[in-house]
């Protein structure tokens, strides 16, 4: 058996592929900024003194997190418009179950982050005359916030890989447009590969800027 | 050195603190005048750490009273805002100093006059760099605290509570996580606060320094005061056994 990698074919297949790349980051972009702030609300909840409030929090947290990212889109997809009696918008569906899920794993993030200041900060901000919040707000937040960078970079690369998952319900992103290719051309070999390229090409991205930032922001800090 | 009247700016009313079953403060009673310095002693666990952090608030106790120049704490975090009040009259300089990492040496000091006094950044910088000059380190106003040696992050510490004008000062074992080249620079900061009248509440295990500063030393064991008094007379004469077996296992090195 022999086989032969044709890259005219692969080169062929990018500019039908790039058609793709806006949905796969708008829906990761979208998603992750409506899921970071979702993830510090429920973050900040999950660790409230308050057990009523803890527990919704916590309760969030578990179903999304414990749940794939795929039923959920087939869910939100298919499954609302039954109790919203209209059609729910594709890439809306798409958008939000990356917000839900994402956010999810952020509260997490968001939940370690805030504990791993020592407590030695907070009694620091009391004892100057800092109230509770003007503590939490001056003193915790922007070190966790700091703290925070590495593993939000990580939940930001895995919430654009999720993205591909969103092909099932027919949103036209990089692997759907692949797809589509590959079923006029029957090139799956050069099409894929091509796919995984432009997946790559916006993870290394974001990892570089990433750990530029992290050496930015190290410099002279704790 | 301020004038000493007869009214104590902190008071300590029968206070009782428990962690679960254990009972780390019993029936402590004490009162403290203006300007006076008073060191507190005892072995680790004694409850000595506990008593001073009850006074500004950051242990709660469960019954009893505290009350620093007219504002009243109650058990269990009662005495509404009381609480707030006291924290700004009364500074505290912990073990690990506790500085701001995220927050530059003179930001350090100027957060609390701005964000709880209201003082403009001008004005609190001004303050700021005065009491930098003053703990002996007014040309690293601009580093970051990880930056500077343990002996200055704790002078900055000083300098950060002494920026809230405090009324008492609260020191944690304050040269205990130093190296001991840079406990003299610290402790002489402290020599410096007490001249000027400060009133200062000092968990130390520094006797020398205690012995030559303090107005009374009392010493702790078992969440109870066993015995105080003129730090002379506890230091060289202790009347209580349990003084006497601490005092020679501290001053034997």
């Amino acid at each position: 058996m022999e086989f032969q990698f044709d890259w005219q074919a692969a080169f062929n297949a990018l500019p039908y592929l790039i058609q793709g790349l806006p949905w796969t980051v708008a829906i990761a972009g979208g998603g992750l900024f409506i899921g970071f702030f979702i993830g510090i609300l429920f973050g900040l909840l999950s660790i409230a003194p308050s057990r009523l409030v803890r527990a919704p929090a916590i309760a969030y947290i578990e179903i999304f997190r414990g749940t794939p990212v795929l039923v959920q889109v087939l869910f939100i997809f298919y499954g609302m418009p039954q109790i919203l009696g209209g059609p729910i918008d594709k890439i809306t569906a798409s958008i939000v179950a990356i917000a839900l899920n994402a956010g999810a794993y952020i509260s997490e993030i968001v939940r370690g982050g805030v504990q791993s200041i020592e407590r030695g900060q907070k009694e620091a901000g009391l004892s100057i005359g800092l109230s509770k919040a003007q503590t939490f707000y001056y003193i915790i937040w922007p070190q966790a916030l700091r703290r925070m960078v590495p593993p939000l970079g990580n939940q930001a690369i895995i919430s654009l890989k999720d993205t591909s998952l969103f092909s099932v319900i027919g949103v036209g992103e990089l692997v759907r447009e692949g797809q589509i290719y590959i079923a006029d051309t029957f090139s799956a070999l050069e099409t894929y590969f091509m796919v995984a390229m432009l997946y790559l090409v916006i993870t290394l991205s974001l990892s570089l800027l990433l750990r530029l930032y992290e050496r930015r922001g190290a410099a002279g800090r704790a | 050195m301020n004038e000493r009247t007869d009214e104590p700016i902190v008071r300590m009313e029968k206070v009782n603190k428990h962690f679960g079953s254990l009972h780390v403060l019993q029936d402590v009673e004490l009162a403290v005048d203006p300007g006076e310095v008073i060191v507190v002693i005892g072995a680790s666990g004694s409850g000595k750490s506990t008593l001073i952090r009850c006074v500004n608030g950051l242990e709660p106790f469960q019954s009893g009273a505290i009350e620093v120049d007219g504002h009243r704490l109650l058990p269990n975090g009662g005495g509404g805002n009381a609480l707030r009040a006291i924290r700004t009259e009364v500074g505290m300089v912990f073990q690990q100093f506790n500085l701001f990492p995220h927050r530059k040496v003179l930001e350090n000091i100027t957060l609390a006059p701005m964000k709880v006094r209201g003082w403009s950044r001008e004005q609190a910088t001004d303050n700021a760099r005065r009491l930098l000059d003053r703990v002996g380190i007014g040309d690293q106003a601009d580093k970051y605290p990880t930056q500077l040696s343990g002996g200055q992050q704790q002078r900055v510490a000083i300098a950060r509570s002494l920026a809230m004008e405090p009324k008492v000062m609260l020191f944690d074992e304050p040269t205990s996580a130093l190296d001991p080249e840079m406990i003299g620079e610290v402790l002489d900061v402290m020599r410096e606060l007490a001249r000027e009248g400060m009133t200062m509440m000092i968990v130390t295990h520094e006797m020398g320094f205690a012995r030559e500063v303090a107005h009374r030393a009392i010493y702790i064991h078992d969440g109870q005061i066993v015995e105080q008094g003129q730090p002379e007379a506890v230091f060289d004469n202790p009347q209580n056994e349990r003084t006497q077996a601490f005092l020679s296992r501290v001053l034997r090195h």
